[in-house]
């Protein structure tokens, strides 16, 4: 064999330890973090745009007992969760894509594949920062809601934490499908928002469903958007669980995670 | 010595494009190896295999004693890469990259010497976006170095450098031999590989036409060197022909060129010009080059 003739170094291999992989990861989601905050559009649509929707929902319909359509609930503590899903549909079918395809299409990926790096690295850097985006801006609005228009909450925290958690990870394992699918940054862009723009209107998320003709409410309830905003919303009012759309999220995370690990491409 | 690079019968085609044909060769420790050839002679794909980034159809590499394709891990850890086709994010700053760089690797260097030696001091807080292409490129190569690797690979290392910034950054390419590391250098600049490489491979619709120190390489091709010059006052041409030494002279206009073998030709004009007293003005000798014996193996300019 050719192998046993080639020189072997007296330095010992160097495999990578754990520690040395958290370092990475690390550094990777802090250095996301900063080019993030550096992208003024993508900070304007995930962190300002929701808190100027609820102002102005809070300015045309107020959050008085009543001026909702759930009992002693105001138009706000309605609106509150169905932004949060506009938060998270942002983060997963605009931002993710449209970042995802560019560092590929940029040969930015392929500077990293060169490396000692495990793809699972970079991977789980950009699904923590998109995580930590979407609660930023959750967190926004809750803020402003609290503050000026008396934000009620009736849920519980932890439970509406699971549920925002895996709502956004599973928008994000979709967003992924289409970074992986899209041969251009461009395409990606375009496809995420044909996806979804439509459910943003069509589902409760920035006008409540109620509102439309009876035609489009029945289209509505088989949109992802409409099933994670009303899992968000009876999950802060506290009605529970909706089950349906647990298993529809569940199915989006699994479905999403499978197929982009299969997809994938570093260039 | 053992080789610290071994290529075997290396194999790839993209669909129905065959990129390398068979290539074989080996990279002793410590020299520089340059692969040249016109635009899509398949030195990237190669290079690129041998990296790990890609997978060869047939054939078998070796790295260091290692497997790059199964112990890609392993390998990528002692190895320095500059892509030709790469980059960074275009708002993520210099010092950022050295740094975020620097934490996929076991065994590092500070990268602020680097930041220094590569000439980038000043642009520490500059955005990759910002950068020339020269910089971009020091930068990629400063990257390349961070891991302190036992092998770097530079593929088209001056490509958009302006001619002086070519010729340190030439200086600095033998700089990193001269610390004991082996470099593969990919270019399709002749005189770049001339001027540094210990060893040549010519590569040409993915097969090695040739491959030896750039000297021997040369003198397969043309052992003739030739000597011209102006003469200030009277000149026999007699002196010259009657040598042993020259084959053949001739004038044109005010200038004469003797031709020869390369190893004595020159002390023998000169001697014999000295001797007769001939006033010589403008003496001038020349030689073939790489890019020569490019033309006569594939009777082709290399960018045609
Ligand atoms: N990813 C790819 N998919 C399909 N074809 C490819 C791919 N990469 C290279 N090729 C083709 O393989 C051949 C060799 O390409 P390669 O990049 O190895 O050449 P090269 O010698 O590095 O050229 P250059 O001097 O232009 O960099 C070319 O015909 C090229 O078009
Ligand atoms: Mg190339």
């Amino acid at each position: 064999m050719q192998d046993s003739t080639v020189l072997t170094q007296p330095t010992a291999i160097h495999t990578t330890t754990k520690g040395q992989l958290w370092r990475s990861f690390g550094r990777m989601t802090w250095i996301q973090l900063k080019l993030y905050s550096r992208e003024p559009i993508a900070f304007f649509f995930t962190l300002i745009f929701p808190v100027l929707l609820l102002a102005m929902y809070g300015i045309i319909w107020g959050n008085a007992p009543g001026s909702g359509y759930y009992q002693d609930y105001g138009y706000i503590d309605m609106q509150l969760p169905a932004l949060t899903a506009v938060i998270i549909g942002t983060v997963g079918l605009m931002s993710v894509p449209v970042s995802v395809a560019t560092n590929r299409e940029q040969k930015i990926l392929r500077r990293f594949k060169a490396t000692p790096m495990r793809p699972l690295t970079y991977i789980a850097a950009d699904v923590a920062v998109n995580y930590l985006v979407a609660l930023v801006g959750m967190a926004a609005v809750i803020v402003v809601g609290a503050l000026v228009f008396n934000l009620r909450f009736a849920g519980s925290l932890p439970a509406f934490f699971v549920g925002f958690t895996l709502a956004t990870l599973a928008f994000i394992a979709i967003g992924y499908i289409v970074a992986s699918l899209a041969p251009t940054a461009r395409v990606a862009q375009v496809v995420g928002q044909l996806i979804f723009f439509p459910m943003m209107f069509l589902s409760g998320a920035t006008l409540p469903l109620f509102l439309m003709p009876e035609g489009v409410q029945q289209v509505a309830q088989w949109l992802p958007l409409t099933q994670l905003v009303v899992l968000l919303q009876e999950l802060w009012l506290g009605v529970g669980w909706n089950m349906t759309a647990v298993v529809v999220l569940l199915a989006m995370l699994i479905v999403g995670t499978l197929v982009s690990a299969r997809l994938f491409r570093w260039e | 010595m053992n080789p610290v690079i071994s290529v075997n019968h290396l194999h790839k085609a993209y669909g129905t494009t065959v990129a390398v044909d068979d290539i074989s060769f080996n990279v002793a420790p410590g020299e520089i190896f340059g692969i040249v050839g016109p635009n899509g002679a398949g030195k990237s794909t190669t290079v690129e295999s041998i990296m790990g980034l890609r997978e060869p159809d047939s054939g078998n590499v070796s790295v260091l004693g290692l497997n790059p394709h199964t112990q890609r891990s392993a390998v990528s850890q002692r190895i320095g890469i500059q892509l030709q086709q790469a980059a960074l994010p275009d708002r993520m700053k210099v010092w950022e990259a050295l740094d975020l760089y620097s934490s996929f690797y076991t065994n590092t260097i500070p990268w602020e010497p680097l930041l220094e030696e590569w000439g980038l001091g000043d642009k520490r807080n500059a955005r990759f976006v910002n950068l020339s292409g020269g910089q971009k490129q020091r930068l990629f190569i400063a990257l390349a170095l961070l891991n302190d690797p036992d092998v770097v690979f530079l593929d088209e290392l001056t490509t958009g450098l302006d001619p002086q910034a070519r010729r340190s950054t030439w200086d600095l390419v033998a700089d990193i031999r001269d610390r004991g590391k082996t470099v593969v250098l990919v270019t399709h600049f002749m005189d770049e590989a001339e001027a540094l490489c210990d060893h040549v491979a010519i590569i040409d619709h993915g097969n090695i036409i040739a491959l030896d120190t750039p000297a021997r390489l040369i003198e397969q091709v043309d052992d003739e060197l030739r000597v011209t010059f102006e003469v200030d006052g009277p000149f026999s041409a007699e002196i010259l022909s009657s040598l042993p030494q020259v084959s053949d002279i001739s004038r044109s206009g005010r200038r004469w060129t003797a031709r020869g073998d390369a190893r004595n030709l020159l002390s023998a004009v000169v001697i014999a010009l000295e001797q007769n007293a001939v006033r010589v003005t403008n003496l001038q000798t020349e030689r073939a080059s790489l890019e020569d014996v490019f033309i006569t193996l594939t009777g082709r300019q290399i960018r045609a």
